[in-house]
């Protein structure tokens, strides 16, 4: 077969690499080393995903009212400051929060939850008040001026137009939630860290990475799934996604 | 009808109060336009705002159609108001259909109402409804966004309609078209409507009323024509700009200037005729020609009539042009320029011949309302109350 460009022979050299990493592995036995993890895999992912579920849910149902009421005309004067200290807030090291809510809630799911809660929290909210505060102020003028109340243009003009924004919010917020998740092992919560930080420990790359892998294949599933939620509910014609 | 008492808004500002419209007193007829017209920052916008309280009044009261709007609920009073801005505002998350039901959806419309008032909607501004109503504002035109703002603020059909210099970001063309589109519809519709412009050529087009602003007070309110024949002080004068003598040629319709009399000749007249009336009815250069139907067939010119013998059928021109008399004079005008004329014959609508007009009534009707103003500066000009 004639090889025509460097990209073909990048793509030949990249098949190969694959078919002998391939062969690699099910000699020296790795596959069977993952395979024999697979349980633990299962039973952890459950973990890892409840884990997800109800910090993430909890930070949506918190954040976008919260994004709400601050970009609300009357909170004008707080809320810009309220946003800043949100945005500090974003810096605090999530391992930080985690240990400090451990501090005040003991240890296993509940402060686990509570410090994934506050690590969600924030981009969500910042994305839900820039997104309402960044709609069209002509938009709002032509809103008010065929009278919609207050409530009808929130839920009439404003969210829908904002969704988009609001979505990616939540995208980054949701990802970086399931990334973080193995650090509640620490606090005793569980989930695919086990596997990860005992493997460090014990010095079991195969075992670390039986941990590693399925977090990071969560973590894109998950963005795909909210990617898809998003392109379904934002309506079509604010939708750039499907314009 | 929409009438203002008083009407006033200061805003406090860092740097002090500000008077943006300063008691303004004004009534618009049932079923005209009025445009408010003025420099930037001059009031006009804020005096338009304050009617359905997107800018709240500091003092005054508006009236529509005679009631007091002051008690009125907001919400109640902005649905029965129609409303249209600059960046026309469509919500671009709403299909065309949803943009323009959203009054009457607002006002409790039940669907089968307000799905038929829709396609009524888009039959009126002239795009086809099944092409359209589907559709989301973003992949319409400029020119269709704006006829489809126009649609949803007439939708529920309001009394008042307030427009915000709806047609101001649309390019000249399509501004012209929507411009005379929308006159055609007020044809119909009879609104009182209330339109902020910074273009005087539009008001003049468009508005039975011109209200000229200046820093917060209403400086001259009065018809286009008056506007502009009598403007009241240098400051409208300047504004209304140096032609305003030839703005006002689209205001007035040949039928008001045309003389009845006019000589004319048959074709089975001798050129001895055609000269001698040529010369009582004091022409100068010819005399026009009519067939049996009195419709114009040609001119005999003098030098021609004076110096041939014959009948005019041999000897005439063709008419360089005729004018109809629900024409313009700057029709008029454009036509005597460009066929080097200083009259035409003036035809009805049936091509007869009705009389003509002269390049001298034309200038004397034009004149005559700047000279009245300089020999009698008392003059009261149009309604104005300060």
């Amino acid at each position: 077969m004639p090889i025509r460009s460097i990209k073909g022979a990048l793509k030949v050299l990249v098949l190969v690499a694959i078919f002998f990493t391939g062969v690699w592995s099910q000699s020296s036995g790795v596959i069977d080393d993952f395979i024999w993890y697979l349980p633990d895999v299962q039973y952890l992912m459950v973990q890892h995903i409840w884990l997800t579920l109800m910090s993430g849910s909890l930070a949506i149902v918190v954040a976008i009212p919260l994004g709400i009421v601050l970009s609300r005309p009357k909170m004008s004067g707080v809320a810009e400051s309220l946003m800043q200290v949100l945005n500090v807030g974003t810096t605090i090291p999530t391992l930080a929060v985690l240990a400090l809510s451990m501090s005040f809630l003991g240890i296993g799911t509940v402060p686990a939850v509570f410090g994934l809660f506050v690590a969600t929290l924030l981009p969500i909210t910042r994305n839900t008040y820039t997104g309402l505060k960044g709609v069209n102020p002509a938009l709002m003028e032509a809103a008010a001026g065929i009278g919609m109340s207050p409530m009808q243009r929130l839920f009439k003009v404003e969210l829908p137009n904002a969704l988009y924004v609001i979505f990616a919010g939540m995208r980054t917020a949701l990802t970086i939630n399931v990334g973080t998740v193995p650090l509640a092992f620490l606090i005793g919560a569980g989930g695919l860290g086990e596997l990860i930080f005992t493997g460090i420990d014990l010095y079991d790359p195969v075992m670390m990475l039986s941990g590693a892998i399925p977090t990071a294949l969560l973590a894109i599933v998950v963005d795909a799934l909210i990617a898809l939620v998003a392109f379904l509910l934002v309506p079509r014609g604010v939708n750039p996604a499907r314009a | 009808m929409i009438r203002l008492d008083n009407l006033t808004k200061v805003f406090d500002t860092p740097k002090g109060a500000v008077v943006a419209a300063d008691h303004i007193n004004m009534e618009v007829p049932e079923g005209e336009i009025c445009i408010l017209i003025g420099p930037s920052g001059c009031g006009k916008t804020s005096t338009l705002k304050m009617i359905n309280r997107i800018i709240k009044p500091t003092a005054g009261k508006v009236f529509i159609n005679g009631d007091d709007t002051t008690g009125l609920d907001t919400q109640t009073l902005r649905r029965n108001i129609g409303y249209v801005i600059q960046q026309i505002g469509l919500f671009p998350n709403m299909t065309i259909e949803e943009n323009i039901t959203i009054v009457p959806k607002l006002l409790g419309w039940d669907k089968a109402k307000y799905k038929a008032r829709a396609r009524e909607m888009m039959a009126m501004i002239a795009l086809e409804p099944d092409a359209f109503l589907k559709r989301f504002p973003s992949e319409l035109s400029g020119g269709q966004q704006q006829r489809i703002g126009v649609a949803r603020a007439l939708a529920a059909d309001p009394p008042v309609m307030l427009m915000d210099e709806p047609f101001g970001a649309i390019d000249p063309i399509n501004r012209a078209v929507i411009q005379d589109e929308f006159l055609k519809m007020q044809q119909e519709l009879n609104k009182t409507i209330m339109f902020v412009s910074h273009d005087i050529d539009e008001a003049i087009k468009m508005g039975d009323r011109i209200a000229v602003f200046r820093e917060g007070k209403l400086v001259q309110y009065s018809t286009p024509d008056d506007l502009l024949g009598a403007p009241k002080n240098a400051f409208v004068e300047s504004f209304l700009g140096e032609d305003r003598a030839l703005k006002r040629l689209n205001l007035v319709k040949v039928r008001e200037i045309v003389t009845n009399e006019i000589g004319t000749v048959m074709p089975s007249d001798t050129l001895e005729t055609a000269m001698a009336k040529i010369d009582d009815y004091g022409y100068q250069n010819a005399i026009l020609m009519v067939n049996e139907r009195k419709q114009p067939a040609g001119i005999i010119d003098r030098s021609v009539a004076r110096t041939t013998k014959g009948y005019c059928r041999d000897h005439f021109q063709a008419v360089p042009a005729v004018i109809g008399l629900d024409d313009d004079l700057r029709k008029a005008a454009s036509l005597m320029f460009a066929h080097g004329q200083t009259w035409l014959p003036c035809v009805n609508e049936e091509g007869t011949v009705c009389g003509q007009i002269t390049q001298r009534a034309m200038t004397s009707h034009l004149g005559a309302r700047y000279r009245a103003r300089q020999g009698d500066d008392r003059k009261p000009s149009a309604a104005i109350k300060e």
